[in-house]
């Protein structure tokens, strides 16, 4: 595909009902009331110069170049501030209008770089382009007066860099760091003449900058420019395509230069993120060609040998008789899989269907199970559907908005962009979070309420927000008759009405004061449109499925589902884990939640794959790792996932690994899963294959190839091979033929084909029949299961109690510029902002210790013991401490512990009752991994293998 | 695993009897695999010592 240059139309769009009539050079043009003359003329294919106007953002009118003429009115107005009004007359060519225009560009181009102004036939810039439009070949003025040529330049950003000389200071950076973005890092200093970018009178890196790129993205000049560029040159060709960081599942222009990506830009048209980015989609791409990517597979007998070198035939015929052996011996049901949330559609659906169909049993499972796997219970049990409601520009209809366990500026970055854009709207803001997250107070963004609760009481503050609701008459009565299950709402609201749930009752489990939960109820249920979004502070809970029933329970009895602007909005940690979800990588369903058991169902699969399956679900994650530690359960295939460093108890977690004999992991990287591998097999990044990833919001986006595999083969090809050595061969020729048959055997994906995804871009499931072109809002009219059922969610304390032992409560979580265990954002220059784990302790519990900023500290639980430096922080109520696991060497994990959700075996990592002492030396376990690495990653290479 | 049964258990411990056992045992047989359930229904056969008295009902329906 040739370079894409999206169309920019000046301002943005606007929405009215209202059509308003102009004539634009003689041309009649109508347009919805509010949309600007630029826009209109830019829509009816008349492009009027412009350079400090953008689609992006609001209308700023500095640059006088987007001049007009309006007949009847006098002078020359500026066309990105000019609303039509009907009747109006406008000439976009004049004489005038050119001389005004030429004589503004040349003003410009004298204070610009010459070399840059002599090369603007290259068009590369949009200066360069507006320097062609207006015709201006020479500068009157010579380039000796005073200028800007020896501004500074500023490349502390190890992503892009600020050329002063080249700044024409038209603030559509500094707009698009307070609009797009809302972070208000930059600004312009100074005055007249001596005005210019600054991003706080400090360099980028030690500014408030997040390195989102949305300044880069809106500069027309090159003054911001990525640095790729700037040392690989200008790209030729991109190629449209969805980022494999988190949930939000921007849209994202691949750019590439022959067969290297030069950049990755952000798609306009992507429905996700509307042409916004953060600093992993839009940057931190590098490691696709990382030296540490393992491109030849590899095998060993011991997990202990070193890996040796093989072609592809040797590894999968290698890991298919290993298979086979052991099946043999040990039984069917002795070996599982785990599908990945970082592969796409069509290769998750692959993985599940072999493990069904070729290994024969149902012991198949995903990365879910440690993060969202609550929300599907949750959500399938009240309303009848394992998903978010509604779509991410819903939230630009809600007016009051509460935020649970989820950090959206570090985790989910551009929808927070979008939700803070609401915020600063008028949209009011209920935060329920153990610490003070960003949102609770952030430029132009303020919480109303924050609910400090303590970890572990999430279900104690959700009854009491019901509580309030359902004793101060603040249910939408007619709603919940009209919608919901009659028997089930009377049990719940008898239940959540008993004085044990209400906030004065509550308080001592939750720590939180009455009188503030009462607050935060009465404005959830009275504000208007009532949108919840959660993150894993939710699900990662011995009640993480119960606090998802919770807040179902909460938003049906407030007439809170079934419109814009309202709904139960999980937000997804990896990119593809919804899909993941959708395609069947549970033990107990088959793709579209259809439990295994159902005999229609299964008896439509078993036709499909012409096998027999299993009736009785599989084994889940933490299943299979305590069935190989009894000595039932032998061999894994394990995609694009590390559980040793992601999952929780990680001594227990690499025990089962150990006690299995055939470990095959397909990744990157060896990554730390596959210190206990006996069989590597190369993965492919997404540049490297085609397919779909399914957001948060349910939409199907495209994944298309940008380069070929770099070991030769895509996961879904390499599946394939397995599985033919396994005696059940698969015959795809291209994962649209996968596609094809997830669409043939799964209802709520009927309608969806990567032609129709070609067509209209992306869609959001159900898409069938009944949804041709998707479904953004759920259970519009009705619930999925038919009546919403409220559940009863009694408050049970989780059994990992703090004591004199362990005084403290750890909960884990992510940062801005890492993603989960940190493979991919380990190996960019991320690591510059975040190179380490460490600590977050409040003042006086490190006061209490003894312990100073940056003090290495030991952290221990009843599992294990890390040691890592200490960070006094304020966001950290005393008791609670915090810390992250994107680094393989901390171990964050070595210290959380096994217990689960009761209903789906999530990890509770947001609750471990820990001590933090000040410590003088790795811990034993620390010490252990260094050597447990250097002995399980030597690879013997062919050469040597051969000798 | 008993652990797990009665944490299980302790959730639709809120519904009527009948209801709340009925609700384990689904549980159990929907998400359990079959040798963790013959585990935990060997376990009650011992005298399930620790396990909640619905968790006990609901596998011994298991097991019948």
């Amino acid at each position: 595909m040739a370079l894409i240059r999206e169309t920019d139309y000046g301002t943005p769009k606007r929405i009215s009902g209202t059509l308003v009539e102009i004539e634009v050079d003689g041309k009649a043009v109508s347009a919805p009331a509010g949309t600007s003359v630029l826009r209109a003329a830019a829509e009816a294919g008349i492009q009027i110069p412009k350079l400090c106007a953008s689609d992006t953002l609001e209308p700023f009118g500095s640059c006088r170049l987007c001049l007009v003429e309006v007949e009847g009115r006098r002078g020359f107005p500026a066309s990105c501030t000019t609303p039509c009004e009907n009747g109006m007359k406008i000439r976009t060519q004049s004489p005038k209008l050119e001389k005004l225009r030429k004589g503004v560009m040349e003003l410009y181009a004298s204070d610009y770089p010459r070399e840059m102004f002599e090369g603007a036939a290259s068009g590369d810039t949009e200066f360069q382009q507006m320097l062609t439009a207006v015709g201006l070949k020479e500068v009157r003025y010579g380039y000796k007066s005073k200028n800007h040529q020896d501004g500074l330049k500023d490349d502390s950003n190890p992503y892009f860099e600020f050329d002063q000389s080249k700044c024409i200071v038209c603030s559509r950076c500094v707009r698009a760091c307070e609009e797009v973005q809302g972070t208000f890092a930059l600004t312009i200093d100074g005055r007249g003449f001596a005005s210019f970018v600054s991003a706080g009178d400090k360099p980028f890196m030690e500014s408030e900058c997040v390195s989102c790129g949305a300044c880069v993205q809106a500069c027309p000049t090159d003054a911001l420019l990525e640095k790729s560029v700037a040392e690989r040159g200008r790209p030729d060709r991109s190629v449209v395509t969805t980022c494999a960081y988190c949930g939000v599942g921007c849209s994202f222009n691949a750019e590439l230069h022959g067969n290297e990506v030069v950049r990755m830009t952000p798609n306009k048209d992507g429905k996700a993120n509307h042409g916004h980015s953060c600093v992993k989609g839009r940057f931190a791409w590098g490691y696709a060609t990382h030296k540490d990517r393992i491109l030849k597979p590899m095998i060993r007998a011991k997990f202990t040998d070193p890996w040796r070198e093989v072609t592809w035939d040797e590894a999968i015929h290698y890991a298919a008789s290993e298979f086979k052996r052991i099946q043999a011996k040990y039984g069917v049901n002795s070996i599982g899989g785990i599908t990945s949330s970082r592969c796409t559609d069509e290769e998750t659906y692959l993985v599940q269907k072999m493990i069904r169909a070729a290994f024969g049993n149902n012991n198949t499972d995903t990365c879910a199970r440690v993060c969202h796997s609550p929300t599907g219970y949750g959500m399938k049990t009240t309303l009848g559907t394992s998903a978010g409601t509604q779509d991410f520009d819903s939230v630009q209809a809600a007016d009051v908005i509460m935020i649970i366990g989820a950090n959206p500026t570090d985790a989910h970055p551009v929808f927070a962009s979008q939700l803070k854009r609401r915020l600063r709207e008028g949209a009011r803001l209920i935060i329920v979070d153990p610490r003070k997250i960003d949102l609770v107070k952030t430029p132009h963004v303020k919480a109303d309420c924050h609910l400090p609760l303590l970890p572990g009481t999430n279900v104690a503050m959700i009854n009491s927000l019901a509580h309030v609701v359902v004793t101060e008459g603040l249910v939408d009565e007619p709603y919940v008759r009209e919608r919901c299950d009659l028997v089930a709402f009377d049990q719940w609201r008898t239940f959540v009405a008993e004085d044990r749930n209400s906030p004065e009752a509550t308080e001592k489990y939750t720590g939180v004061p009455a009188a503030d939960v009462r607050a935060a109820a009465r404005l959830y249920a009275t504000g208007g449109n009532g949108a919840i979004y959660y993150g894993l502070g939710v699900t990662e809970h011995s009640q993480g499925s119960t606090m998802v029933m919770g807040m179902c329970n909460l938003a049906m009895a407030t007439g809170n589902f079934g419109k814009n602007g309202v709904g139960i909005n999980p937000l997804r940690g990896q990119n593809n884990v919804q899909g993941s979800c959708d395609m069947g990588s549970f033990p107990h369903e088959y793709p579209g939640y259809r439990h295994v058991s159902q005999d229609a169902v299964r008896e439509t699969f078993e036709h499909a794959w012409g096998v027999k399956l299993q009736i009785e679900p599989g084994l889940r994650i933490p299943n299979m790792i305590d069935a190989a530690i009894d000595g039932t359960f032998k061999g894994l295939y394990c995609q694009g996932e590390d559980i040793v460093q992601s999952d929780p108890n990680t001594q227990h977690m690499s025990r089962g690994l150990a006690s299995m004999e055939c470990v095959v992991v397909q990744d990157l990287f060896i990554n730390e899963t596959a210190s206990y591998a006996h069989v590597f097999l190369p993965g492919a990044s997404f540049l490297e294959k085609d397919g779909t990833f399914i957001n948060a919001e349910r939409r199907i986006g495209m994944v298309r190839k940008a380069i070929e595999p770099l070991a030769g083969l895509a996961d879904w090809e390499v599946t394939m091979k397995l599985s033919a050595a396994l005696g059940y061969p698969m015959h795809y020729n291209h994962p649209s033929e996968i596609m094809d048959e997830i669409a043939r055997l799964t209802p709520t994906f009927a309608g969806v084909s990567f032609e129709m995804l070609d067509r209209v871009g992306s869609v959001q499931w159900p898409c069938n029949d009944k949804a041709p072109l998707g479904t953004p809002i759920m259970h519009m009219g009705g619930f999925v299961r038919g009546k919403g059922r409220f559940m009863i969610t009694e408050f049970i304390p989780t059994d990992e109690r703090v004591n004199a032992r362990f005084p403290l409560i750890l909960t884990t979580g992510r940062i801005l510029s890492q993603y989960n265990v940190g493979a991919q954002t380990r190996r960019t220059d991320n690591n510059r902002w975040h190179d380490m784990d460490v600590l977050e302790i409040h003042p006086s519990d490190a006061e209490d210790r003894g312990i100073n900023e940056g003090d290495l500290v030991s952290l221990a639980s009843r599992s294990g013991d890390i040691t890592l430096p200490a960070r006094i922080s304020e966001r950290m109520q005393p008791g609670v401490v915090y810390t992250t696991f994107h680094h393989a060497m901390t171990g964050a994990n070595v210290v959380t512990t096994e217990f689960s959700d009761w209903a789906t075996n999530c990890p509770e990592y947001k609750v471990t009752a820990v001590q933090v002492q000040l410590a003088r030396h790795m811990s034993e376990w620390q010490e252990n991994y260094l050597e447990t690495r250097r002995l399980t990653t030597k690879i013997e290479k062919e050469s040597t293998a051969n000798d | 695993m008993v652990h797990m049964a009665n944490q299980i258990a302790l959730f639709f411990a809120s519904y009527p009897h009948d209801e709340a056992v009925a609700g384990v045992t689904d549980h159990l047989k929907s998400f359990w695999e079959p040798r963790m359930r013959k585990q935990i229904i060997d376990y009650v056969a011992e005298g399930g010592h620790g396990l909640h008295t619905l968790a006990q009902e609901a596998v011994k329906r298991l097991g019948s």
